[in-house]
């Protein structure tokens, strides 16, 4: 069997007295698509924020192709192929396409101190990166990231992550806001990601979403590694109760069907 | 849900967008961030020259705004960069007359020299701006109320020191003809040597706005803080770097200031908190970051003066200047957020004028 690109050892995090993530151990394969679900809560925005670089662990091991590495910065993470975006694409709706896409690493061109940010070549690498996961609507460098849509802004930014070389792409919740078709386009994305041998964490509320892409699931229960399984290996309803927290929706369900009960036993016969 | 999993890129439009450029370019100029402003400044000059009788158009009535535009624009530019990474700062005002002071202290009431006093009254302004950034950085606290702060703090600083040393509030300076020169003459008896010192200021800034990499952290970081730090920019070095800048202008308008009138007063400068941030958001800066260009600022700076100065060469009071001003900030920022709007939308207009053409 192969190391696996991403393997999380019994990870734990605590705040001060409160225990957030208990003993979390994780494996993702390259080319592989992990969905990583669970309730509000849950601990899925800590676990990212670890494996992200913005929080350390308490205790437990992060490696990379079997390699125990510890990441400093989020810049650090990326630095390891690791990158993360989240829900509105974390890019910035009052700058350029080819300016956003360089934020913290602009290609320059002349010396110190006439050395300048190379704003043509970023737009075109940006525009070139962009319509390489399908949106050809985006032509010229110097739009405005505020002009594109939510699924375009998501693009662009996978956009950035494929063009600085990630191995494991972290994305928190892509599908929450956008549309349909939107949604699909990303998903598609996602599938095209995988297949160039890239690790895809997706993190979703949406199990039609996490079903139709997902390799592999992960679900979290208060902080804890709930349940851990191939694709096939459950049904959606077996999903959707443990997303909810497995015994809570039984019941919730149980307690609707009893208020229907009672309520039609004294619906008042209609008129007309 | 079926999703099929061609492949993802047709064939790359480029050369089709480049081929456009050319219909398009008056419509991205409407766009730019200081189109808002040009109108603004265009439409002031020309209700002055139809209603300042004759003289608003002579040498003397130009050097009198001209004059008021330099020692603005120099402190306005500044603010404006530290508006765009979405922080204000109100200790302009202080830390000019802080500066003023310095100089007048150590050159005229102690007899130093005064590259010596020019030296310590900017430093007084860099380190001003250090702790301003420090502390907004470091605490976290609104850099609106930090820098409120500091500019009661540091004029009442002023105010004590000049007392307890000279017994005064004003404190006079002899500068030596080459510093006069430099930061304080007359030319041609009614154009100050500041507007040299704008021009730089204006080069250097637009600079590292527009063209360093900097300048690119600039824009991030006031336009999503979360994002910029994700990235890998350094946030709290952009900022407390901006905060010293904008002290530095303050500072070097103190020297200028003091220079030219040969002595310094604890209350100089206050206007200028306010008339700084008039100019920049008329310039078309976004008041919460992000957004803006320093040509805009200084077309928002030339606005103010011209209004300024402009309405002495009306018939009417100088007291309805004010009430011009006023007026014309809420309609700057009304076309403001029109022209960011247009702005926002460009991306479509491209789109709608490919599909005409195929």
């Amino acid at each position: 069997m192969t190391t696996p690109l991403l393997r999380l050892n019994s990870i734990s995090k605590r705040f001060a007295s409160t225990t957030v993530l208990t003993d979390i151990s994780l494996e993702v394969d390259a080319g592989k698509v992990l969905c990583l679900l669970g309730d509000n809560g849950a601990g899925k925005s800590t676990l990212i924020k670890i494996l992200s670089g913005v929080e350390a662990p308490s205790s437990g091991t992060i490696e990379i192709n079997g390699d125990p590495i510890s990441f400093k910065s989020p810049k650090d993470a990326n630095g390891h192929g690791i990158f993360t975006v989240h829900q509105f694409g974390g890019t910035f709706p009052l700058m350029s396409v080819g300016r956003s896409f360089f934020v913290g690493a602009e290609p320059t061109a002349g010396f110190w101190p006439f050395k300048r940010m190379d704003t043509k070549h970023a737009n075109e690498v940006a525009v070139r990166a962009i319509q390489e996961l399908g949106i050809t609507r985006v032509t010229n460098g110097s739009t405005l990231v505020g002009s594109l849509s939510g699924g375009e802004r998501q693009a662009l930014a996978i956009a950035r992550a494929v063009h600085f070389g990630v191995k494991a792409l972290i994305l928190d919740e892509p599908t929450a806001a956008l549309g349909v078709r939107e949604a699909a386009h990303v998903l598609r994305i996602i599938m095209h990601a995988r297949q160039t041998g890239v690790t895809v964490i997706l993190v979703t509320h949406n199990v039609t979403h996490a079903m139709t892409v997902g390799d592999h699931f992960a679900v979290l229960i208060h902080g804890a590694l709930a349940a851990d399984f191939g694709k096939g290996e459950r049904t959606r309803e077996e999903i959707t109760d443990l997303m909810a927290g497995g015994r809570a929706m039984a019941e919730l369900e149980a307690e609707l069907a009893r208020y229907q009960d009672s309520t039609t036993a004294h619906t008042p016969p209609t008129t007309a | 849900m079926a999703i099929d999993v061609t492949p993802l890129s047709p064939e790359p439009t480029i050369a089709a967008a480049e081929r456009h450029s050319m219909g398009v370019t008056l419509g991205r100029l409407v766009r730019r961030p200081e189109s808002g402003a040009l109108i603004g400044t265009l439409s002031v000059y020309i209700f002055f020259t139809i209603f300042g009788g004759g003289l608003f158009n002579s040498a003397a009535a130009t050097a009198s705004w001209l004059n008021v535009a330099s020692e603005l624009g120099i402190i306005a530019l500044p603010v404006g960069l530290l508006m765009i990474a979405g922080e204000l700062d109100l200790s302009v005002g202080s830390v000019l007359a802080a500066s003023s002071i310095t100089l007048a202290i150590v050159s005229g009431w102690w007899n130093m020299p005064i590259a010596l006093g020019i030296a310590l009254a900017l430093l007084v302004g860099v380190v001003t701006g250090f702790l301003n950034g420090l502390i907004v950085t470091r605490t976290k606290v609104p850099s609106f109320v930090v820098t409120l702060a500091t500019n009661f703090g540091l004029a009442g600083l002023t105010l004590g020191l000049a007392r307890v040393i000279t017994g005064s509030v004003s404190v006079s300076v002899h500068p030596d003809p080459t510093s006069k020169d430099i930061f304080g003459t007359l030319i041609d008896g009614q154009w100050e040597v500041a507007a040299f010192w704008w021009l730089a200021v204006i080069l250097v800034i637009g600079w590292v706005l527009h063209v360093t990499r900097y300048g690119n952290w600039i824009f991030a970081v006031g336009g999503d803080r979360e994002s910029a730090v994700l990235t890998g920019v350094p946030v709290s070095k952009v900022k407390i770097g901006l905060f010293m800048a904008s002290g530095l202008g303050a500072a070097l308008v103190g020297v200028i200031e003091t220079v030219l009138y040969n002595g310094a007063q604890v209350a100089n400068g206050q206007s200028f908190v306010f008339n700084s941030i008039i100019a920049v958001v008329i310039g078309g800066v976004l008041l919460t970051g992000g957004y803006g260009s320093v040509v805009g600022v200084v077309l928002g700076t030339l606005t103010f003066a011209i209004v300024n100065q402009g309405i002495y060469y009306t018939s009417w009071n100088s007291d309805w200047a004010s009430l011009i001003l006023g007026l014309l900030l809420l309609g700057a920022v009304l076309m403001n957020n029109t022209f960011r709007q247009l702005a926002l939308s460009y991306g479509t207009r491209i789109k709608k004028i490919k599909k005409k053409e195929t």
